[in-house]
This record gives C-alpha cells, structure tokens and sequence, in this order.
C-alpha cells in the first residue's frame, strides 16, 4: 500500500466529517447564548416599559443609564471572566472595590496627598492584594474559591479597620473642589452633559471605561500568545505546564488584573461621588461571575470570551434599569438576575453540546 | 516509498550490530527515586535508541508513572543519571527535557479539548507576528500548518477552529504525538496511549507510535498490555515493584514469560484456574452466579480485544 514515507495508513476519518454552514459554527462560539440573551431582554422591557406608558428604556437617556451600570459590573466582569477560563476565581474583587477606595480616601484626605497620587497608591495596593492573592493559590493548590472567601473577609475588615482608625462612620467624604482640580481624577469621573429637550442626559467615563478594556480583555484572549496561555490553562494545567506554559505565573498575572480592574472601579466611583465607601463592591463578586457565566464562560475553566461576557454585562444593566422603566418594584431585580442566569447557562449549555459538536 | 503493513510491524529497519554501535538517544543509569519512605524507583536503568520502540512494562504501581515523569523533567531522581546522546543531563523543568528534544504524551493530559485544534497544536509554541505590544499570535500560520500536520497523520479537518473535544480519542492521542514530532522531538515517551481507546483507536495510535519510529525517532512505549506491546517493540524493559526485571530483545520472549516477570503471571494463571472451575461447575449442573467463557476457559478472549495485533 502506497503512503506517505511516514508508512501511515489512512484515517478512517475523512468521511466522518459533515461540511458545517456559517450560522451554526457562528452558533458555536461562546458568545451566541449571550447575545440571544441581551436581545430577548432588551425585547422584554422594551415591551413592558412602553406598555405602561414609558419610552424612556428606549430613549438616548435610558439607554446610556444602563450603559452606565452595565460598564460597572462590565469593568470587573472582563478581569473575572479571564480569570474563570483559567480556571480560578476571585470571591475577594467586591471587597477590593471597597478596600480601593478607603485607600483613595485615607491618602487623600488624612495624608493630604494629591487625589492623583492617592489613586496610584491605591492600585498599587490593590494589585499588591491581588498577586497575594494568586501567590497564595499556586503555593497552596488550594481551591480559589475558598482562598479568595477568606481574603475576602480580611480585606473587608481590613478596609472596616482602617476606616474606623481615622473617622468614626464607614465612609470618607472627599472635598469635591479638589477632585475638580486633579490632573488624573477627570479621567475617571468625566461625563458629556446634553439636553434632550429638557432632561439632562450624562454620557459617563464608566462606559469608555468599559468598552476600552473589554476590548483589551479581548484582544489579549483572542489575539495574543498570552491568551492562549490562559485557556492553556484552565483546560488542564499540569497539561499546560508539561508544554512549558509558566502555570503559576498566568494564574498570578490573572488574579493581580482582578485586583486592578476593582481599583479601577473605586477610582471612578469615589471621584464620581466624592466620597469612599467600606461597602462599596459588596456583592460584586457574584454579579461579575453572573456576567461572566452569561457570557458563556465554564465555572471549571478552558472555556470562555470576553464579548460573551461584556453582553452578559449589558444584560445586566439593562434588567436592572429597565425593571424600573417597566414600573415594577425593584426588588424584583434579583430574581430576574437569577432567573436570568439560570435561562443563559442552561441556553448556554445546550449550543455547546449541539453546535460545537462536543462529545 | 511504499511500506507494506506488513513490513511497518516488523523490525526497525537496521540490523543488530548497527543498532548497537549507534549512541543510545536517551539513556537512564540506575535511577532512583524515593518519596519518604515509599521506594518508587531503585536502580532502573532504560536505554532508546533512534528508530527503536523500547516498550517499558509494568503492572499497576510498578513505577512506570515516576520513571517517565523522571524521564520527562518533572521530577529530578534522587539517585542515578539520565544521559542525552552519551551526554550526562539534569532536567529541572519539563521545559528542560523539551529543549533536549524528549517530548511526552501523557495518557488523558495531553491535549485541551475545549480549545481549538490549531491553539492545542501550538499552546506553549505560539507563533507570533507584529513586535512590541502588537505581536499576535499568527492565527493564519498556526491553521495552515496545523492542518497539513493533521493530514499527515491521517486526520483531515475542514476547520482547525473545531474544538479539539470533537475529535476522538485516537484522534487527540496522535495529534499529541504529532505535536511533539513537529515540534523537533527526538524521543517520544508514550504514557499508557492505548489504555482508554478501542480497538480501532488503539490501532491507530499504534500505528503512528510505528511511523514515528520508522522517522527515526526513539520511541518509548509505556503500557500494562502486552498485546499491544509484543508487535511494535524491538526492545522490552520489565519493571516490577520500582525495580527492574531486566530488558529483553524482540522475540526473545513470549507473551506469556512478559506477564509473568511483569508480575501478573501467577495472579492470571490464578484467574484463569478460577474460571476453569467455575466452568466446570456449570456443566455439572450447578448455580453458577457468573458467566462462565466458552471452549476451553482460554484466558486469552477476556485479555483484550487486541489479539489481530
């Protein structure tokens, strides 16, 4: 029998193969539940919020509202969502939000550093909280989960000492004249202001905020040598490692990039409201895992897209803006994430199986 | 050139005293290794040499899986040297034993399956274009050479985006293999390829551990089942309990002596008692609670499907 020199036999493969059309390997990247996701939701209250007599979910001013508080969640759902598909996860992000700021609001005003200088220290702070983070997953092989549950408490206690040491309340007000002033504090506080007709509408940072480093998150999965490395990764590490990816040094690139986006966020809410908050971030963690997940992401790594998740984030905003266009109490908000997260994994689940052909 | 089925299970293609005068590629001297006070290795010596299939068998817990990762840079012997090319070496990494041209193939660990093909192929071997921050990774190159190289081992694939998950297990063993070929390796160290497959998969991760060889290669086939084993190998080490039960040529043994210096022998003669008697039993007419074979009580049917090897 004739074969190349290598004297292999052919495959019995070749006629097992079916030609795949266009739309069901678009359906196949992680990213097609997502979006199916964001329309139906945008539908939903698109529908609902007019039914009772109210546009403005479809209006320029709604629409940048949720863009508003999608960028929130989007900023450290990106950093979350890159850490899931290496396999980890950060419970301790919410309360590095708040932790960001006090550090931001101690700096400046009990120090009396610059608000610039203030920020740089806290990120610096901040990302130092997150490679210890990491350091102490890839030393210990313990779960991230529970790591990061326990650096979530002390870094919440953490920020409740540090405040109570120098004002009596959880939170430290900012003097709004010298966030004005400061070179570096209207990069992340500032907003384009316009009338439509006689409402003021507020394009924010937050949403540049966003959109920039969903696109960097991106770029780096999709596009470098790097992103690679992380999906390496999460798939099967002691398989990465064996193929001479640097395991441990990703997993703490990854968990200090966590820590980064969350002083990110602090620097944009303590200029924009000028004031730190200890409870600032609570709760965040679990939405930035939401989003992730919506956006087609595993919980066991390997698996993942930035864009997934930046729908996901979107999702988000807009349930929660577009309860209240709708009229409906907005304790309804949490069931409706909930609700929605469950829709998306279960849809989510479902286009892995059958499009991309999984066995 | 045309290479009969026939011919590619046969010997390497170089006759014995030319084997021998040829530097082994890999050589392990009396390696030990101990992990507190469990011995795994004592005194283990292996040698591969180029265009030779050295089969290392063991049963489970012998100390297969601490020598090949010895082998492979993952963990460094506690006593004893590995030699590349005659050459005394220290591996400290996996990497280490990658720059030395010795890749291995572990048996489920080797491949990503909810990555693409073409990102599997060149996780940890990127090619890049662009400089500075604009370097990406080289999608179009790392397609196209990963397809021609999956066409080489027989696997054609339309889209090297498809998840490496849709290929089979077969498939994702000799893509692992031909990986590690593409990517300058000289010894290929197999860990246990054909445990979880079927027939028709083992064969054809058999076959490429054949053509891998016929390339020139140093192979080094670790397994439990000596169906598999006693066809491709020209050279067969035994180990038993961390230590080693000797090499053997091609044909100087039968399967039979290969299970019994592997240590299953007496426990398979045990078994193979058993069953004659259980046998037995049924055709006197008792309540037999198990399914007795047919014909003689041969062990043989029940030890693999593997026998058309």
């Amino acid at each position: 029998m004739a074969t190349s020199s290598a004297g292999v036999a052919p495959a019995p493969t070749p006629d097992r193969l079916r030609r795949i059309p266009l739309t069901q390997r678009m359906l196949a990247k992680p990213a097609a539940g997502a979006l199916v996701i964001v329309v139906f939701v945008w539908v939903v209250f698109a529908i609902l919020s007019t039914a009772r007599g109210n546009t403005a979910f479809l209006s320029i001013t709604g629409t940048l509202g949720y863009l508003d508080v999608a960028a929130q969640v989007g900023i450290i759902g990106t950093a979350v969502a890159l850490l899931m598909i290496a396999g980890e996860f950060d419970l301790s992000v919410g309360s590095m939000v708040g932790f960001a700021g006090i550090v931001i609001g101690i700096c400046a005003t009990i120090w009396g550093l610059p608000i610039w200088l203030s920020i740089v220290v806290s990120m610096i702070l901040t990302t130092g909280l997150g490679v210890i983070n990491g350091i102490i997953v890839v030393r210990t092989g313990l779960p991230s989960f529970i790591v990061t549950l326990a650096t979530l408490f002390i870094i919440a206690g953490l920020s409740s000492v540090l405040t109570s040491i120098v004002t009596n309340i959880t939170y430290i007000p900012i003097a709004p004249d010298r966030i004005a002033a400061d070179p570096l504090a209207g990069l992340f506080n500032w907003k384009f202001s316009f009338l439509i007709g006689t409402q003021t509408t507020d394009f924010q940072a937050s949403i540049v905020w966003w959109i920039v480093i969903a696109i960097v998150g991106a770029y780096v999965l999709g596009r470098r040598k790097f992103g690679n490395w992380i999906a390496g990764v999460g798939g099967s590490p002691n398989a990465a490692r064996n193929l001479g990816v640097p395991v441990a040094r990703v997993k703490i690139a990854l968990f200090a990039t966590t820590a980064f986006s969350a002083s990110i966020l602090a620097a944009i809410q303590s200029t924009r409201f000028s004031s730190a908050d200890i409870l600032r971030g609570t709760g965040m963690e679990l939405t930035a895992i939401t989003t992730a997940v919506i956006g087609g992401c595993l919980l066991t790594g390997g698996y993942g897209s930035v864009a997934g998740t930046a729908l996901g984030a979107l999702t988000l905003g807009m349930a929660q803006i577009g309860i209240v266009y709708a009229s409906i109490n907005a304790d309804w908000n949490k069931i409706a994430t909930g609700a929605l997260l469950l829709t998306a994994v279960v849809l989510n689940n479902w286009i892995r199986r059958r499009f991309a052909g999984l066995r | 050139m045309t290479i009969s089925p026939a011919a590619s299970t046969g010997p390497a293609p170089a006759n014995a005293a030319e084997r021998a005068a040829r530097k082994p590629l890999l050589e392990a001297r009396n390696i030990s290794k101990y992990f507190g006070a469990v011995v795994a290795l004592e005194g283990v010596s292996l040698t591969v040499r180029a265009g030779e299939i050295n089969c290392l068998l063991g049963d489970n817990g012998a100390g297969k899986s601490t020598l090949i990762k010895t082998l492979s840079g993952v963990h460094p012997p506690d006593d004893g040297t590995l030699a590349v090319d005659g050459e005394p070496v220290r591996f400290t990494s996996p990497r280490d034993a990658l720059d030395a041209g010795i890749a291995t193939v572990y048996q489920d660990l080797s491949v990503m399956p909810l990555m693409s093909i073409s990102r599997n192929f060149f996780l940890g071997n990127e090619p890049t274009v662009g400089f500075g921050p604009f370097r990406l990774f080289d999608s179009t190159k790392a397609a196209r050479i990963a397809r021609e190289e999956m066409h080489n081992i027989g696997i054609d694939v339309r889209d090297t985006d498809q998840l490496v998950g849709t290929l089979s297990g077969g498939e994702r063993q000799t893509l692992a293999i031909a990986r590690a070929e593409y990517f300058g390796a000289r010894v290929l160290i197999l860990d246990e390829p054909t445990s979880a497959l079927g027939v028709k998969e083992s064969a054809f991760v058999l076959r490429h551990a054949i053509a891998a060889r016929n390339k020139g290669l140093g192979v080094i086939f670790i397994t439990h089942n000596v169906q598999h084993a006693l066809p491709i190998g020209d050279s067969f080490t035994i180990l038993t309990r961390g230590r080693s039960g000797g090499t053997f040529k091609r044909g100087e043994l039968q399967a039979e002596q290969l299970h019994a210096l592997m240590g299953g022998g007496s426990e398979l003669e045990e078994l193979q008692a058993d069953l004659k008697m259980l046998a037995r039993r049924e055709e006197a007419g008792e309540d037999v609670p198990t399914v007795p074979l047919g014909g003689d009580g041969d062990i043989a049917p029940m030890m693999g499907e593997n026998r058309h090897f």
